[in-house]
């Protein structure tokens, strides 16, 4: 199989790139050896098999920071039959540095000039037959965003691969520097690219002017998020109950005639556990999908990197900057991806002090349980105020805990960050962003739920002469043991059952509720009426926010610190919030 | 003609730059930005009075702190 690497500056478009060629069968690889996961997807050009890597972007080389160092390592050690450089045609004058440093490499080379549109509409033009004779690299000018250009990408792509043999680099060469290379820059920039010398005013310095306002910035970009999460559950709410509806019709009319059959104990196995415990995880998918199209919009929109420049400020208090709230931001969706984004920085205790902040970002699988929770309790004027209150918990975990530990992780990394011009996020990319990130969401649940909810159940219905999650089952036993921690924060045993699953994956606790509570989902939230009142449920979201992180975090954080003394600070650094926590409840309730 | 430092440019203006006075990782990080002695650098903002600084330098925009940019010389051309 044929090996090709994408590669290129941040904000060139590089990975929307990738998943417009790939378009969904892209997969996240591991690399053995390498300790990292790169987006990787395998396609039939002309007549043979091509493996695509995405490569993190990058400034400059030798690396300086994780990301730089990541693709260092892999030029030096895969085989490739071409490398492609994605390049931001509007900022090409700049960009040529990396170009000319990766031609030191003397791999074979395809240059693709993206965002031909941006450039074409702020003037600035590139003769292109003329910079790839100078550079002696194949080129071709392309819109990844609206698919322009594609046809020749193509053709290119395949002469280019069609006698292709894989070359490694002999070992990597002393690169040259932006500064030495500035010269020959400049002289291909006089000879090839035409650009305006004075901008006309844009429309992305208007909106600057009301988005990044002195002091109406802020308040915008809070409001801006309360609108988000107020879209997801005007829309997501009847989503979920027709997806309910749909799975307790299924049950009842097909699943339930089909193992008549089989003994009692299977049958109940199969239908109150694994179904009703898999199903009511399921139910939260448009939710979780509406989430991630609304943060691609955020993200594309080019409003993330303002946000960043809003709270740098008060971020640089706690010892943090405007990238890792942008991290925060984006370990709501999944704190494994946001902690593995805080590679660009290149100051270790950094980076260390953001992965510690990180897991208490409110992720998509808390999420789903803090909604079924909500929905379940609360009045629907009620409810997003309520997740409102919960992310501001979450944050102010965040920013606590780096505000006692800025002292530890101090560091003076300089903080600078590219501010894009504001961009159209296209349907098609919205889509195919949230479908990849919902793909991992259902992955990593599904390995854990079927396991989770068939361990709950046998827990909660064995011995056999119980009563179904009754005190006299495991279950109950195990919440009875717990209890006397439990009960003075108002969590009650069989939540304290679902809690211990949420260790392995939050995604467990909502399906462990259903099987531990025997019913499905319409009956399930009456029985949670029932046996559970508003003040301790918001105990146990509360918990559920700040209680450890998922296993697959936690070997996140491992893996980026290989620093095993640190894996255990993140964990047990949580202690004290949740002995602050419990203290305060003890409080509220005495009071 | 007046020197001063980047931090002091007002919205608006311009200045040329003419010394980096920052230590290597930062300087590298800049170059590749595209921020080199000799180019034109414009204010476009900033947030507060102590807040990090928003600017172009040619077709591309960037944040930074004060504190680095007090260490970017610029003389003034409008």
């Amino acid at each position: 199989m044929k090996r090709v690497a994408l590669l290129g500056m941040p904000n060139t478009g590089k990975s929307t790139f990738f998943n417009r060629i790939t378009g969904a069968s892209a997969r996240v690889g591991n690399w053995p050896g390498m300790t990292v996961e790169l987006m990787t997807a395998k396609l039939l050009i002309g007549s043979s098999m091509v493996e695509f890597i995405d490569l993190p972007g990058i400034y400059d080389l030798p690396g300086l920071s994780e990301d730089e160092k990541v693709v260092e390592r892999f030029l030096e050690n895969m085989p490739l039959d071409l490398l492609i450089v994605v390049v931001n045609t509007t900022q090409i004058e700049r960009q040529l540095g990396l170009l000319l440093q990766l031609r030191q490499l003397q791999l074979p080379t395809l240059v693709v000039l993206n965002m031909a549109d941006e450039a074409q509409q702020f003037g600035v033009k590139v003769d292109i037959e003329r910079l790839s004779k100078s550079l002696g690299m194949s080129m071709v000018s392309i819109s990844a965003k609206y698919g322009q250009g594609y046809p020749a990408f193509h053709q290119e792509i395949q002469k280019l691969l069609a006698d292709s043999t894989p070359s490694t680099v002999q070992g990597l060469p002393h690169f040259l520097s932006h500064e030495e290379l500035a010269p020959q820059v400049d002289a291909l920039v006089k000879q090839s690219v035409e650009v305006p010398l004075q901008l006309s005013p844009t429309l992305t310095h208007k909106l600057d002017r009301i988005f990044l306002h002195h002091w109406f910035g802020l308040p915008i970009f809070f409001f801006i998020m309360y609108l988000l999460f107020q879209g997801i559950f005007l829309l997501g709410t009847p989503l979920q109950d027709g997806m309910e509806w749909i799975l307790s019709a299924f049950k009842e009319s097909y699943l339930a005639p089909v193992v008549a059959d089989l003994p009692k104990a299977l049958q109940g196995l199969l239908l109150d556990g694994i179904y009703d415990g898999v199903g009511t995880v399921a139910t939260f998918i448009p939710m979780i999908l509406l989430f991630f199209l609304f943060m691609t919009v955020v993200e594309d929109s080019g409003y993330l990197s303002r946000a960043a420049f809003l709270m740098d400020v008060l971020m640089s208090k706690m010892g943090l900057d405007g990238r890792s709230f942008v991290m925060i931001l984006m370990g709501f969706g999944c704190n494994v991806p946001a902690l593995m984004g805080t590679r660009v920085m290149q100051s270790h205790r950094l980076r260390l002090l953001s992965m510690l902040v990180i897991p208490f970002a409110l992720c998509s699988a808390r999420l789903q349980v803090f909604l079924f929770f909500i929905a379940t309790l609360f009045k629907p004027d009620q409810a997003p105020l309520v997740l409102l209150s919960l992310y501001i918990a979450s944050f102010a975990a965040a920013f606590g805990t780096a505000y006692l530990f800025k002292g530890k992780f101090s560091n003076n990394e300089p903080f600078i960050l590219e501010i894009p011009p504001y961009r159209l996020p296209t349907v098609r990319h919205m889509f195919l962003r949230s479908w990849l990130e919902l793909q991992h969401f259902i992955g990593r649940a599904s390995n854990f739920i079927v396991v989770g909810v068939i361990l709950v159940w046998v827990l909660t219905h064995f011995p056999p002469a119980a009563d179904p999650a009754s005190a006299e089952t495991l279950a109950g036993r195990l919440g009875n043991f717990l209890a006397p921690i439990f009960e003075p924060i108002g969590i009650e045993a069989q939540l304290v059952i679902a809690l211990m699953f949420g260790f392995v994956a939050k995604e467990i606790v909502v399906g462990a509720l259903a099987v531990i509570y025997g019913l499905n989902d319409s009956h399930l939230t009456q029985a949670i009426v029932q046996h559970v009142d508003w003040v301790q449920a918001y105990s146990f979201m509360l918990f559920t926010l700040l209680y450890s992180p998922c296993l697959s975090t936690v070997a996140t954080i491992r893996q980026e610190s290989q620093n095993l003394q640190f894996t255990v600070l993140s964990c047990c650094g949580r202690l004290g919030w949740r002995g602050e926590y419990v203290l305060c409840f003890i409080k509220v309730l005495a009071g | 003609m007046s020197s001063t430092s980047l931090a002091q440019l007002k919205p608006g203006q311009i200045g040329i730059i003419t010394n980096l006075d920052i230590e290597e990782g930062l300087y590298r990080r800049l170059l590749a930005t595209g921020l080199r002695i000799g180019k034109p650098i414009e204010m476009l903002r900033s947030i507060f009075s102590h807040g990090p600084l928003h600017v172009r330098i040619g077709m591309t925009e960037i944040m930074l702190r004060r504190t680095e940019a007090q260490n970017i010389k610029v003389t003034i051309t409008s």
